[in-house]
C-alpha cells in the first residue's frame, strides 16, 4: 500500500512539473515573438497542455484522497478544451479585422489583407522566408 | 516529494503570469492585451487548484470553475466589441 502511495505521489508530481513547463513556455512565447499571429500560439498550448495537466494532478490527488473517483476537475478541462479554440478564433479575427502588422515571415494571404497586395506590387512574397 | 513539486509547480505559474503581465503593460495593440488577459486568466485557474492541492481542500474548484466561465464569457465580449462596435445589436 505504501509503494502504491508513492508511486502515485510519483506521478502527480510529474504532471504539476510538466504542466508548469509547458505554461512556461507558452508565456514565453507570448512575451518573445514577434507577431500577434505568432502570438497566439503560446496561450492555446497553455490551456490545452499546461492547465489540463495540472487539472489531471488535481484529479489524481483527490481520488487518492477520497479512496474512489473524484473527477469534477474534468468539467474544468472540458469546458477549457471548448472554449479555447473559440476564443482564439474570436481574437484572430478581431486582429484581421483591425489589419495589425505582421512580421514577413508570416505565411499565408488573408482576404483582409488583399487590398494592399494589389497596390504594392509584389513587394515581400512569401518566399521571401529564413524558415525552411 | 509532492511538496517540492508543488512548490516548483508554483513558482513556474508565477513567472507566467509575470511574463503575461509584461505583455499585458507593453503590447502595441488592443488584441495584444486581451491575449495577454486571456492568458492570464488561464494562468490563474491553474494557481487556484494547485492552492486547493496544497490545502487538501476541495472548496476552490468551484472558484476554478467560475473564473473559467466568465472569463471565456469577457474575452468573447471583447472580442466583439472590437469587432462590431457592439456587444448586443
Amino acid at each position: 500500500m505504501i509503494a502504491l502511495y508513492t508511486l502515485m505521489e510519483g506521478v502527480i508530481a510529474f504532471f504539476l512539473i510538466a504542466g508548469s513547463i509547458f505554461a512556461l513556455i507558452g508565456s514565453l512565447g507570448l512575451t518573445r515573438m514577434k507577431d500577434f499571429y505568432m502570438r497566439l500560439h503560446g496561450p492555446s498550448k497553455i490551456s490545452t497542455l499546461g492547465v489540463g495537466c495540472v487539472l489531471l494532478a488535481s484529479i489524481t490527488y483527490f481520488s487518492l484522497l477520497d479512496g474512489g473517483p473524484s473527477l469534477r476537475e474534468l468539467l474544468i478541462t472540458i469546458f477549457l478544451f471548448i472554449t479555447a479554440p473559440v476564443s482564439a478564433h474570436m481574437l484572430s479575427k478581431s486582429a484581421l479585422h483591425q489589419k495589425l502588422a505582421r512580421d514577413p515571415r508570416t505565411r499565408g494571404d488573408p482576404e483582409e489583407f488583399q487590398e494592399d497586395h494589389e497596390h504594392s506590387v509584389e513587394e515581400a512574397p512569401q518566399g521571401d522566408s529564413k524558415l525552411p | 516529494m509532492l511538496d517540492i513539486a508543488l512548490k516548483i509547480s508554483v513558482t513556474l505559474f508565477t513567472i507566467a503570469i509575470v511574463l503575461n503581465l509584461y505583455r499585458l503593460a507593453v503590447g502595441p495593440s488592443l488584441p495584444d492585451r486581451i491575449l495577454a488577459l486571456d492568458t492570464m486568466y488561464v494562468n490563474s485557474i491553474a494557481l487556484i487548484v494547485l492552492f486547493g492541492i496544497w490545502l487538501g481542500d476541495r472548496t476552490y474548484f468551484e472558484a476554478a470553475l467560475l473564473i473559467a466561465m466568465l472569463g471565456f464569457v469577457s474575452t468573447v465580449a471583447v472580442c466583439k466589441y472590437l469587432l462590431r462596435g457592439d456587444i448586443i445589436e
